[in-house]
């Protein structure tokens, strides 16, 4: 089959098995996301609603929102700071580690890590860095990248990781996914104990409490809070909501739209160090702002998508990415959120991205399904005209001419001309017109018999 | 420029050109309660359901509960120190008062307080200033929170108007899970494999 999209290269030649499990994991979480909400409300698409207006009316009111966020941290003592870009995060947290004298840390799940490559940074750097979650520890002895927001490793199955577990010293061949994370549970035990810092993402932040939420199955979060001295938070300043109020309709959304919980095992509401008297937890608690172009995001006409929460629904939805699998996006957020996402926080590397916004049928489920109702098809239509107006190469591929057409269709008085003699259509032969576009599209297709022309003649004499 | 300086006028740039701006939504407190709980008599009964549902465990007698730690094979725990009082004279099982991190694989259960549990969703809720320990309430196969009827909730909205000025609560919902391997769900992956709630009648 002929494809001009890299991403339907990468469908093609996609190994079957990897085919497999993504679709089924895919297809798995959707159905599960669905009866969970249809069980529990009776009207669940009016939390989405409100949570995407929430979101919204949050990021239309950053500023103030994030003015009131850094005074409640630094009340609650947290040493609040802010980076503009992945440079900037980076030498944050390394001069954080050093000034506390740190040399070792246990790290629980972030995307926004993964956009600014901080475990690579902080490795050069001399630090030993342990990712936790089991996904992604798995994917760290692989040297791999995650394939799916929520988990990570959907595209691998258990002999991969049996094999690489063995290859790692964590004992001899076994593929038994308890085996597996018994002996994960035991290794990674260790390294929390001998941890100096934990460093968390967050999924939220209060605003009005200077608070931030993680939401873990594992309870690996947890972990890199308790036995280590220093807490570190990377968050987007996309994160905020108002109040710990909002927070509550927020969790009851996350759990039931990422994997069909009513509630994802731990939600931990953290707003400070430990407290005196507590023998174990962090000393001291940084949290570190990132924008990493997210305010080019939020000038932009794209600016809803900074609502969303990272829950995967869309991409388990999404019938391209049941078909391509996340590394096809070739970009830290893959699916539907990603193909909005990614070309945007690319930067100037736009170019290099702008054919995934054509990654989509435009069939609408990923806004159904979004706890924010981010209206992504609409998104994807704007980044679409963005990548031609720019003159993208890559997003142009097998896109037809249709700059005469336009012309046509934006003068009245020529279309109108055009329609008149429109019976001439018939008497010639339209196959042999030397337009690429025009061979090309029928080559596949025959064009119809041409009736109109009469509506106009009739619609004047109608009395 | 600071980077702090840099972010929020570029923050405010972006959105001075905004014509109107959202407003924030009214919603009422019941729009995100569960309506699928069924009828029960009780709040205890329903937290009771709910736990199980989430593959907790729920226990209101000490009796059965050391029945149950001795069918699992655990003879050597932690406990909080205010509760020890309970836990006192178990024919086969030790308990420690002070957390020793040198034993974090010998205790195979801790035992410490709840400040409260949510009963739409079987939920325990765990505040720093009530939990003796952080590594007792985690590192454990097998974690009890103690907790007493009255201190149940309904719903989580009603959970969170008590958080206070604690800076860490954690909402526990049944055992440490995973599915990350093929989709397969695996209990007990870093923290508890086994959540038991000890619910005490006042």
């Amino acid at each position: 089959m002929k494809t001009h999209q890299q991403i339907d290269r990468v469908a093609r030649d996609l190994d079957p098995e990897v085919h497999q499990a993504n679709f089924m994991g895919a297809k798995l979480k959707s159905e599960r996301r669905y009866a969970a909400l249809e069980r529990d409300y009776p009207d669940s698409d009016k939390l989405r609603q409100v949570a995407g207006q929430i979101k919204q009316h949050t990021l239309e009111h950053l500023d103030q929102y994030l003015e009131q966020a850094e005074a409640a941290f630094q009340k609650n003592g947290v040493k609040v700071h802010f980076a503009t870009d992945d440079a900037a995060v980076n030498a944050t947290v390394l001069r954080i580690m050093n000034e506390t004298g740190s040399q070792r840390m246990v790290k629980s799940k972030s995307m926004v890590t993964e956009e600014i490559h901080l475990l690579d940074y902080l490795e050069r750097h001399g630090k030993e860095v342990v990712e936790t979650d089991l996904g992604e520890f798995i994917l760290q002895i692989d040297g791999d990248h995650p394939s799916h927001i929520v988990t990570p490793i959907v595209h691998k199955n258990r002999r991969g990781i049996a094999e690489s577990f063995e290859r790692k010293g964590l004992g001899d061949y076994n593929d038994d996914p308890e085996t597996i994370t018994r002996r994960a549970r035991a290794y990674l035990r260790q390294k929390y104990l001998d941890a100096d810092v934990g460093l968390t993402g967050a999924n939220f932040v209060s605003a009005e409490s200077g608070r931030i939420v993680l939401v873990t199955n594992e309870g690996n979060a947890r972990f890199c809070m308790a036995a280590n001295r220093v807490h570190i938070a990377v968050v987007g300043i996309e994160k905020l909501v108002p109040t710990d109020r909002d927070l509550g309709l927020f969790i009851n959304l996350i759990g039931r739209s990422g994997t069909g919980q009513q509630l994802t095992v731990y939600n931990q509401f953290i707003g400070g160090p430990r407290v005196e008297g507590q023998p174990h937890g962090p000393e001291e608690m940084h949290v570190v702002f990132v924008d990493n172009r997210r305010t080019e995001v939020l000038a932009s006409d794209c600016r809803e998508i900074l609502r969303c929460i990272r829950c995967g629904a869309c991409l388990n939805v999404c019938p391209i990415y049941r078909q391509s699998g996340g590394h096809a996006y070739r970009s830290v957020y893959p699916g539907p959120v990603g193909a909005v996402l990614s070309p945007l926080l690319a930067g100037n590397r736009f170019p290099e991205l702008a054919d995934l916004p054509k990654a989509s049928s435009l069939c609408g489920a990923c806004n159904e399904v979004c706890p924010v109702d981010i209206p992504i098809p609409d998104l994807l239509l704007r980044l679409r005209d963005k990548a031609k107006r720019e003159g993208a190469k890559d997003a142009m591929k097998g896109t037809p001419n249709l700059g005469m057409w336009a012309t046509l269709c934006s003068q009245p008085a020529m279309w109108k001309t055009a329609l008149s003699m429109g019976h001439t259509m018939n008497y010639i032969p339209t196959e042999m017109i030397p337009n690429p576009s025009a061979k090309a599209w029928q080559a596949a297709r025959k064009l119809p018999k041409f009736q109109g022309g009469e509506f106009r003649k009739w619609f004047k004499n109608r009395k | 420029m600071s980077d702090r300086e840099q972010i929020f006028s570029a923050i405010r740039a972006a959105l001075a050109p905004l014509p109107e701006k959202t407003a924030r939504p009214e919603w009422d407190d019941s729009l995100i309660v569960c309506t699928a709980s069924g009828q029960f008599e009780s709040l205890p009964a329903q937290f009771a359901d709910k736990l199980c549902a989430a593959s907790g465990k729920f226990f209101d007698s000490i009796e059965a509960l050391a029945q149950f730690l001795k069918e699992q094979g655990g003879t050597f725990g932690y406990c909080d120190p205010a509760l020890a009082g309970h836990f006192q004279g178990w024919d086969g099982i030790r308990v420690e008062t002070d957390f020793d991190e040198n034993k974090i694989n010998e205790y195979s259960f801790g035992i410490t307080r709840a400040s409260a549990a949510i009963a739409e969703s079987g939920t325990l809720v765990l505040k720093d200033c009530v939990t003796s320990a952080r590594l007792a309430a985690l590192a454990p196969w097998i974690h009890i929170a103690v907790l007493h009827q009255s201190d149940i909730v309904a719903t989580i909205g009603e959970a969170i108007q008590g958080f206070g000025d604690d800076p860490s609560v954690i909402f526990a919902t049944g055992p440490s899970k995973t599915a990350d391997v093929e989709g397969i769900l695996i209990e007990g992956v870093h923290g508890p494999g086994v959540q038991i709630a000890l619910v005490l009648p006042e």
